[in-house]
């Protein structure tokens, strides 16, 4: 987000319940329209078709939830943070509820790039019901993976296949117990050089599981050494504040 | 009554677009069901995303729900996929609103706006667990309502519909709750019968269950009602003012894309123009135009309520809407301070396309104009009435060209009355002509023409034409695309085959009805959708039950026979009617009748209404009616506000 002359803010919001149903695009979308029935003084782009200046986190999958959703939008004038975000949340379908507006840094570092880690709750179920999907069968299913030097894994990606070791970027899973339908577990997966996804992780756990309930929980700047909230991490002091 | 919320989540993950199926819309509402009061299920018999704009549901929606006496929720065709897992799992048709089972609802409602979703209907029915034969149904059964245009010719559906609304439903739908609502609360004394006799009483309702059909041979003998306080033709309602219908004022913002993703304002109904090919405005005279103030309150509101940045004044011909230019005009300065919305006119004639209104329409989702001259000769348009000069075109086209866009849709119908190949060769002719115009201001200028085969339609002038069959409406396309190689005009067409099927639809008798089912049966839901539409399930059908396809679509109507909607009145004097036929095929043209003397189509003096306008000025431009030359139209000048196409 570039905020040369606008004030850029980051917004941290949650997606639960029947919305999850709801594409990563429409989402955007709600919160444009959002935007306008909230009449936001937002930051247009230039040119001939000026849009509002937002930019997405990660993308969610259709069907998954998350407690820890993020967007960057730039301001055209100051605002008190703490009405913006219960006005959207007004203004949101049920189910996305606004959790935290800050303040941004100018030239913060894109979302997309900048979230180095997600973690996950996921809950396993067997694909079939002689499938055992308990707390104890899916540990030691975990502890395999955990224990496995490499894992690859064929990805198509714009039409080529490639093989690629998974290993690397499974950097946790602690298993939380058992669920109605199988097992919880908590995943923390990284998102470079690719994004793993729940359903990679739960194949490679054992193809005859399959994905019940999927929320995001945490994301995570990394940046050297440290581990930073997507709230904290590029956030300014105050608004108006502005290095001269 | 609960929700079926924890069986339906489930299949969700299995499925397209789950987001079809929670509801949850900006606008929705989720009604308490109270005991007594009648609760309407609204029914849109095709995917969501055709389903969820249609603006007559949303109106009833809202107006049911104000009801202290009824509840209204809404549900949409599920697409087959979602079928297949709610079969399996024995999941019903529920309203998404609160994912109520629809046989729950005292009414499932139906809008019926085309042939070829009749089959989705007895789906939408199966899947509720409602026989599909209004015989079959008892006490405990939902009464199953239908309106729309396709109502008008309401035969081919009788053995499936309980009541069609005929008309403006906004009226209608208040009185029958009363009925309902009254006989839900005494017991359900006398049974169906006797609610479905009291519904015949409501004006404007038509229960196809109180009427006897006799036939000889293949010709209708006669349909008569099985009651003396049965009406022997059933009028369509009409509501005389807008004004008095200020909705929707809560438009749905549905969460997925839609089709007209945008919010809509009707502007007026009703059309004067008097096209002898369509049925939407020969049925929906007169015209009512929406007071100018309360189309403004309303676009303000719709903008400030929904969040889009776009807003469509829709009707069946917008420019004709009297002031229409200090309208839009009065919109856009508006909405400027409000950072960028665009406005748009849908369903713009051509000869109305004028400065005035074009350089009003800002900034919009456009990707190309499009117009419908629908006759490829000056000779054939006479003979529709759809009075377009030549020159009106190209100076639409040349506006559309200079001003910036690259494309330009052109509409026509083949298989017209009259119709000669010089004709339909005029079609290329025009087309070739309009890609010159533009190559003078883009070397990307393209043309699409669109064809599509034409259906007579009940309550027209063309009612008595037969149908082109298959291989002429073919032959005509492809002597088209062929005089059209290798220009840079594309040629698109609508299947000859699902015209067909629309024909044995469109003026079927209530003997179609079993070919309906049949059709249905051999699963054949989603005819509408190219991919899903196979003619020989309806050949098969009519087959089987030894109708002849040829005696429904292609067969030229005698002036003395029984049509099988002659029941149902739109207000148009059959002579009328009849005389315009005449007319047609002398050629002549009528001219537009909000602004000349009244040549009595029957409507206004029969219902003691008139046009309602909200000006006194006609809008600028257009040969028909208003002042201009109508051999050579004179030049438009138009400017329209550039855009990258």
């Amino acid at each position: 987000m570039r905020g040369d002359t606008g004030f850029p803010v980051r917004v941290a919001f949650t997606k639960q319940g029947k919305v999850r149903f709801v594409s990563h695009r429409d989402v955007a979308r709600a919160f444009e329209r959002a935007f306008r029935i909230e009449a936001l003084p937002l930051a247009f782009t230039q040119g001939f078709s000026p849009r509002p200046k937002v930019s997405f986190g990660l993308a969610l999958s259709v069907g998954h939830e998350s407690d820890a959703e993020y967007l960057d939008v730039e301001l055209a004038e100051p605002m008190p943070l703490d009405l913006l975000g219960d006005a959207l949340t007004a203004a949101l379908p049920e189910g996305i509820d606004v959790i935290g507006v800050v303040p941004l840094v100018d030239r913060a570092p894109a979302l997309q790039e900048a979230v180095g880690e997600v973690e996950w709750e996921i809950e396993i179920r067997g694909a079939t019901p002689d499938v055992d999907a308990s707390p104890d069968s899916v540990t030691v299913r975990v502890d395999a993976v955990l224990a496995a030097s490499t894992l690859p894994v064929e990805r198509v990606r714009k039409g080529k296949t490639t093989t690629d070791d998974i290993r690397p970027a499974i950097r946790r899973i602690t298993v939380l117990g058992a669920s109605e339908g199988g097992t919880v577990l908590i995943a923390a997966l990284a998102t470079r050089p690719t994004s793993l996804r729940p359903a990679e992780l739960i194949h490679a756990l054992g193809p005859d599981y399959i994905e019940g309930r999927v929320r995001r929980i945490r994301q995570w700047i990394e940046r050297g050494d440290e581990r930073l909230d997507p709230l904290v991490a590029d956030t300014r002091i105050a608004l108006e504040a502005r290095a001269s | 009554m609960t929700s079926l919320w924890p069986r339906i989540e489930p299949l969700l993950a299995g499925v397209e677009k789950p987001a079809r199926y929670i509801g949850m819309e900006r606008g929705s509402q989720r009604p308490e069901h109270r005991p007594g009061s009648v609760s309407w299920l609204l029914v849109y018999p095709d995917t969501y995303e055709i389903g969820l704009p249609n603006q007559g549901l949303q109106i009833l929606y809202e107006i049911l729900n104000e009801r202290p006496d009824a509840v209204a929720e809404r549900s949409y065709a599920p697409w087959l996929d979602m079928i297949q897992v709610m079969r399996s799992q024995a999941v019903p048709l529920f309203s998404v609103d609160t994912h109520r089972a629809a046989g729950d609802f005292s009414v499932i409602a139906f809008n019926l706006s085309a042939e070829l979703v009749y089959t989705n209907l007895l789906e939408c029915l199966d899947l509720a667990g409602v026989p599909v034969r209004n015989e079959a149904r008892g006490t405990d059964d939902p009464i199953v309502v239908a309106g729309g245009h396709s109502t008008f010719n309401p035969e081919p559906m009788a053995c499936f519909v309980d009541a069609f609304v005929i008309g403006d439903g906004e009226e209608p739908v208040g009185e029958m709750t009363e009925v309902i609502g009254a006989w839900i609360r005494g017991g359900h004394i006398g049974g169906r019968e006797a609610v479905l006799h009291d519904l015949a009483m409501v004006p404007g309702v038509y229960v196809p269950s109180m009427y006897e059909v006799e036939y000889d041979g293949a010709a209708i003998r006669g349909l008569s009602p099985r009651y003396p306080d049965v009406p022997a033709v059933v009028d369509k309602r009409t509501v005389a003012d807008l004004a008095d219908w200020p909705y929707p004022r809560n438009q749905l913002v549905p969460l997925i894309e839609v089709v007209h993703d945008r919010l809509n304002v009707e502007i007026f109904r009703g059309c004067t123009r008097g096209c002898r090919f369509c049925q939407a405005g020969m049925i929906t005279r007169p015209v009512r135009e929406r007071p100018a103030d309360q189309v403004r309150t309303m676009v303000e509101e719709g903008l400030r309520r929904t969040g889009y940045d776009e807003v469509a004044l829709t009707s069946l011909s917008s420019a004709d809407y009297s002031g229409i230019d200090g309208l839009v005009a009065g919109l856009v300065d508006e909405q400027a301070g409000c950072g960028n919305v665009g406005v748009s006119l849908p369903s713009l004639r051509v000869d109305a396309f004028t400065v005035g209104i074009a350089s009003e329409i800002q900034k919009v989702r456009r990707t190309g104009l499009t117009f419908a001259p629908e006759g490829g000769s000056w000779r054939l348009r006479q003979v529709i009435n759809k009075l377009i000069t030549e020159d009106d075109l190209y100076a639409a086209v040349e506006g559309a060209y200079s001003q910036g866009w690259r494309r330009v849709k052109l509409y026509f119908l083949v298989g017209l009355p009259t119709e000669m190949d010089e004709d339909t060769l005029g079609i290329a002719e025009l087309a070739r002509n309009v890609v010159k115009v533009g190559k003078r201001h883009t070397k990307q200028a393209s043309c699409t023409v669109s064809v599509g085969g034409f259906v007579p339609k009940a309550h027209t002038p063309f009612q008595w034409f037969g149908q082109n069959g298959i291989a002429e409406t073919r032959r005509k396309i492809n002597m088209l695309r062929d005089d059209l190689r290798r220009t840079a005009a594309t040629v698109r067409w609508h299947d000859p085959e699902a015209s067909f099927a629309e024909g044995i639809a469109s003026r079927g008798d209530r003997r179609i009805g079993r070919v309906i089912e049949r059709v249905w049966r051999a699963g054949g839901t989603f005819q509408e959708w190219s991919e899903h539409f196979r003619l020989d399930r309806w050949l098969e059908a009519m087959a089987a039950e030894e109708l002849d396809p040829e005696w429904y679509v292609t067969r030229h109507r005698t002036e003395d026979e029984i049509l099988p909607w002659d029941h149902i009145a739109a207000g148009l004097h059959r002579d009328f009617l009849w005389q315009d036929w005449e007319a047609a095929l002398a050629s002549h043209g009528l001219p537009d009748c909000r602004w000349t003397p009244c040549y009595d189509c029957g409507v206004c003096t029969d219902y003691a209404l008139e046009h309602v306008v909200a000006s006194s000025v006609p809008p600028a431009g257009g040969s028909q009616g208003t002042g201009q030359d109508l051999t050579t139209a004179g030049a438009v000048p138009i400017s329209l506000s550039p855009t990258r196409a």
